[in-house]
C-alpha cells in the first residue's frame, strides 16, 4: 500500500513533485472532460470550522468536477464541533465517511492535528494565519502556466507584506526556483518580516524593498497585488497619505511590461482599479480557474488515482 | 566555596547560569526521585561571576538530558562513578522537545485543545530557534513551562 499524504504545507511537495501535479493540472486544463469520472464513487468531505465560501466551493467543484460527491459542514456553529469535540476525534470519524478530506480551522495547526489522527488524506484548506497551500499552488500554477515556466523572472509583491499569509507563503514556494528576483513594494509599516529577508539573504536570492510601485513599475514580469487594511495603519493620517501607492490603475499598469501579469489572491476591495478588469495583463480571474485545476490535481494526486 | 559531600555514582550539573538552578531540577524531574539532591545557588565562578550547581546521586542512565541542553547547552555535565568523574558529557540540541515549552500563540491549536502534546522542532540549529510543531511559532525564553 502507498504511503498515506497530506498536503499542510506547499513545501511538503518537493520540486519534483510539484512539476508532476502541475503537469496534471495542465492535462486537466486541456481535456476536463477525460478526467470526468476518475474519482466516481469517491467522497470529498468540507470540513470548514470557519466559513470560506469561495475555497470550499472550488474544493467541492474540483471533486464535482471529477465525478465524485461531496459533503461536510460550512462553518463551526452547527457541528461537533460546537459541541466540544477534539479536531483529532472529528477525523476519526470523517475518516470512516469519506476518502479525502479537506479542512478549514481558524486555529493554526489544526489540520495538521487531524491529519496526525487520520486514515483518509488531509488537505489544508487554510488555518488562521499560518497555512494556506492550494492558495500557493494556485498562485505557482498560474505563473507556470501564463509564463511557461517557474524559473528566470521578477515578481513584485505590492500591499501589506507583513501579515499576508499567502504572500509569505508564495515567497517561501518560489525561493526554491532559479533566477526569481523579488521586489517588495510596501509602507514602512508593512514591511516583510526580517525573517523572510533574512532567508533570502542566506539563499543569496536577489530581493529589493521600495515605497512606490511607480518607481519599479517597468521591471516587473508579475505583480501581485494584496490589500492594505486601514486598521493596519497607527494613524489615519499615514493612511490617507499612503493607501494611493498601493492602488493599481490604469496609469500605473501604463507603466508595466506589454506581458507583464497581474495577480491577486481574491477578494479584492479597491486595490485594483475595476477599469484594468479588461486588461488582458489581469489574470486574477484566471487565477481562480487555475485553483480549480490545481485542487483536481491535488485531489487526484493524494487519492493515488492514475 | 561551600563543601558538600562527595557523591558515589551521578551527576555534578556545572556553570548553570545563576538562578536557573531550580527550573533544571524541575524539568529533570528530581522532585519525583528519592535521590541525593545538592541544590547550589550563586556559587562564586570566574567565568560567569555567580553560577548555579547540581549535583544529583543517581544512575547515570536515569536522566533525560535533552532537556538540559535546551533550557542551556553551556552546562558542564560531569558523569561521576565510584566517586570519580569519567566522563564530560557535551550536550546537543535535542530535534525535538516535548512538554517543555508551552506555545504562547493564541491562535494555535493548542491553546484550545489542552489534550495536545506541547511538540517543539529545532527550526534553526545555528541561532538555536525552536518552533511549535503546530503553528511553528517561535518560542522565546518565558514560554518555559
Ligand atoms: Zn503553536
Amino acid at each position: 500500500m502507498e504511503k498515506l499524504r497530506h498536503m499542510m504545507n506547499p513545501l511538503d511537495f518537493s520540486v519534483e513533485e510539484l512539476e508532476s501535479l502541475f503537469d496534471l493540472a495542465g492535462e486537466i486544463e486541456r481535456d476536463m472532460e477525460g478526467y470526468s469520472h476518475k474519482c466516481d464513487g469517491k467522497i470529498l468531505a468540507t470540513c470548514f470550522y470557519e466559513p470560506s465560501t469561495r475555497t470550499r466551493l472550488s474544493f467541492e467543484t474540483a471533486m464535482l468536477r471529477l465525478g465524485g460527491k461531496c459533503m461536510g459542514f460550512a462553518d463551526a456553529s452547527n457541528s461537533s464541533a460546537a459541541k466540544g469535540e477534539s479536531v483529532a476525534d472529528t477525523i476519526r470519524v470523517i475518516s470512516c465517511f469519506a476518502d479525502i478530506c479537506a479542512m478549514r480551522h481558524p486555529k493554526e495547526g489544526a489540520p495538521m492535528v487531524a491529519a496526525s489522527k487520520s486514515s483518509i488524506p488531509v488537505i489544508n484548506a487554510g488555518d488562521g494565519g499560518h497555512q494556506h497551500p492550494t492558495q500557493t499552488l494556485t498562485d505557482l500554477l498560474t505563473i507556470r502556466s501564463l509564463y511557461g515556466k517557474l524559473s528566470n523572472f521578477t515578481i513584485g509583491l505590492c500591499g501589506d507584506l507583513k501579515f499576508g499569509r499567502t504572500v509569505h507563503s508564495l515567497i517561501n514556494a518560489l525561493s526554491r526556483y532559479e533566477g526569481i528576483r523579488f521586489i517588495f513594494i510596501s509602507p514602512k509599516e508593512l514591511r516583510v518580516p526580517d525573517y523572510i529577508t533574512e532567508m533570502l539573504r542566506q539563499k543569496g536570492i536577489p530581493y529589493e524593498e521600495v515605497i512606490k510601485l511607480e518607481d519599479i513599475m517597468p521591471q516587473l514580469d508579475f505583480l501581485y497585488m494584496t490589500r492594505v487594511q486601514k486598521e493596519r495603519f497607527f494613524n489615519e493620517e499615514d493612511y490617507i497619505r499612503l493607501r494611493n501607492f498601493y492602488i493599481l490603475d490604469k496609469e500605473k499598469m501604463a507603466l508595466a511590461k506589454e506581458n507583464m501579469f497581474i495577480l491577486h489572491p481574491l477578494p479584492r476591495v479597491n486595490e485594483i482599479s475595476v477599469e484594468l478588469d479588461d486588461d488582458p495583463r489581469a489574470a486574477y480571474f484566471k487565477q481562480v480557474q487555475y485553483g480549480l485545476y490545481v485542487r483536481m490535481a491535488l485531489i487526484l494526486t493524494l487519492l493515488n488515482i492514475k | 566555596m561551600l563543601n558538600i559531600g562527595k557523591i558515589e555514582e551521578g551527576f555534578v550539573l556545572d556553570h548553570i547560569k545563576a538562578g536557573k538552578s531550580m527550573q533544571i531540577y524541575r524539568h529533570l524531574g528530581l522532585d519525583n526521585m528519592d535521590s541525593t539532591v545538592a541544590i547550589i545557588k550563586n556559587a562564586k565562578s570566574k567565568a560567569m561571576g555567580k553560577k548555579d550547581i547540581l549535583k544529583v546521586e543517581c544512575d547515570i542512565n536515569s536522566l533525560d538530558l535533552d532537556v538540559l541542553a535546551f533550557i542551556d547547552h553551556n552546562i558542564t555535565v560531569n558523569v561521576i562513578k565510584d566517586g570519580e568523574i569519567i566522563e564530560k558529557r557535551s550536550l546537543v540540541l535535542p530535534k525535538e522537545i516535548t512538554g517543555v515549552i508551552k506555545c504562547h500563540n493564541p491562535r494555535c491549536i493548542s491553546s484550545i485543545e489542552q489534550e495536545l502534546p506541547q511538540i517543539f522542532y529545532l527550526a534553526d540549529e545555528e541561532k538555536e530557534i525552536y518552533r511549535c510543531r503546530y503553528c511553528d511559532e517561535k518560542y522565546s525564553e518565558s514560554d518555559i513551562m
